[in-house]
């Protein structure tokens, strides 16, 4: 695909020349670090930990996209296809340095998968032992929240969210995007 | 050979346990000690005391792997030792099989046989135990980086257990 195909070009090239790098294992332990003082603060309470999360993930991502916007000069995507790419090939690849797969479109354009054959955050994790983390925790739910808040910024409300994870045993972690609307321009409710 | 491992935190708890049995020359893994149902509670007492020959050798050298340390002449065990920057240490009870040595009447002639399974001391056992001693280091390191796991808490991880379980067969 030709959107593909460029998406990965700006990706790599913004990747080698305009983005500072930082020592991987930095990034995961402080995520991972997060992650474990969530559960504890919330008395391992799971869902709490994954809204949690994803909040945090929410306000980084509505400061992350002008971040993005700068350092990749792209313009607007002219479908939610083009949206896809980017995310996957310019997005990840210059915040995390990885691509994760677009596939599992449905019919209407408006839902994906993103499979990611490794994840950063999650390097070294195993989750707790307690019988239920393996089912209610979502390890590496911050990356939803980025990419709603991400998206809410420039029109468009999706939701997203994990639907399996390689921590808890599934044979790939996958997260699930779906476009809800592209948000138009409003008017504040009391202005004349 | 009969192997217990213990690894020991700085503050003398024992954070993780295992026992198993050789799995060279046709050894089915499984531990068989000589002093029998008492092995349990006796192994770790002899790894208790060689903690002070631990504590004396440990400055006489650079390495972290210490080499045979101590042995317990009664049930013939050795004590290998490997000791992390943090002062954790990897502590290698070895026992050759009872069988070997009450068919050979002596000591001698269990170590002109140089098999890892037969002799505990011989060139090709030490090094087979260091190579043991480096991969569980590995695991470990792992382990510690895993932000669920509390430092100094016994290492519970079923994936961990199973690797070391793992490196025991590789090599020995």
């Amino acid at each position: 695909m030709a959107s593909g195909q460029k998406a990965a070009r700006v990706g790599e090239e913004v990747w080698k020349t305009r983005v500072e790098k930082v020592n991987a294992e930095l990034v995961t332990l402080t995520y991972g670090t997060i992650v474990a003082q969530l559960c504890t603060d919330y008395d391992y309470d799971y869902a709490q930990v994954n809204q949690q999360l994803d909040k945090m993930g929410y306000n980084i991502g509505m400061r992350l996209i002008e971040d993005f916007l700068a350092k990749s000069n792209i313009g607007r995507c002219g479908n939610f296809r083009d949206t896809a790419e980017m995310i996957s090939k310019v997005g990840f690849k210059i915040f995390l340095n990885v691509t994760p797969t677009v596939t599992n479109w449905t019919a209407d354009n408006k839902q994906f998968s993103l499979l990611f054959d490794e994840n950063p955050l999650a390097d070294f994790v195993e989750l707790p032992d307690d019988g239920r983390a393996q089912d209610e925790l979502w390890f590496s739910n911050i990356l939803c929240g980025v990419l709603r808040g991400a998206l809410e910024m420039v029109q468009m409300s999706i939701e997203a969210r994990f639907v399996s994870d390689v921590l808890r045993g599934n044979d790939v972690t996958e997260m699930r995007v779906t476009l809800l609307r592209y948000i138009e321009d409003e008017m504040p409710p009391d202005d004349d | 050979m009969s192997y217990y491992f213990v690894i020991i935190s700085p503050a003398d708890t024992p954070l993780f346990e295992l026992t198993f049995g050789t799995s060279k020359a046709g050894g089915d893994g499984v531990p068989r000690f000589r002093n029998g149902e008492t092995a349990r509670y006796m192994n770790q007492f002899i790894v208790h005391a060689a903690l002070d020959v631990v504590e004396e050798v440990q400055w006489l050298s650079p390495n972290m792997w210490l080499k045979v340390i101590d042995n317990y002449a009664p049930t013939n065990s050795h004590i290998s030792c490997f000791l992390t920057g943090t002062n954790v240490r990897f502590m290698l009870l070895h026992q050759p099989s009872a069988i070997t040595t009450a068919s050979a009447g002596s000591r001698s002639s269990t170590i002109s046989s140089t098999s890892i399974p037969q002799n505990p001391t011989s060139p090709q056992t030490e090094e087979a135990i260091r190579q043991f001693m480096n991969e569980v280091f590995e695991l470990w390191v792992k382990t510690l980086m895993n932000p669920f796991y509390t430092i100094g808490k016994p290492i519970k991880s079923p994936v961990f257990r199973q690797r070391v379980v793992g490196a025991g067969r590789k090599w020995l």
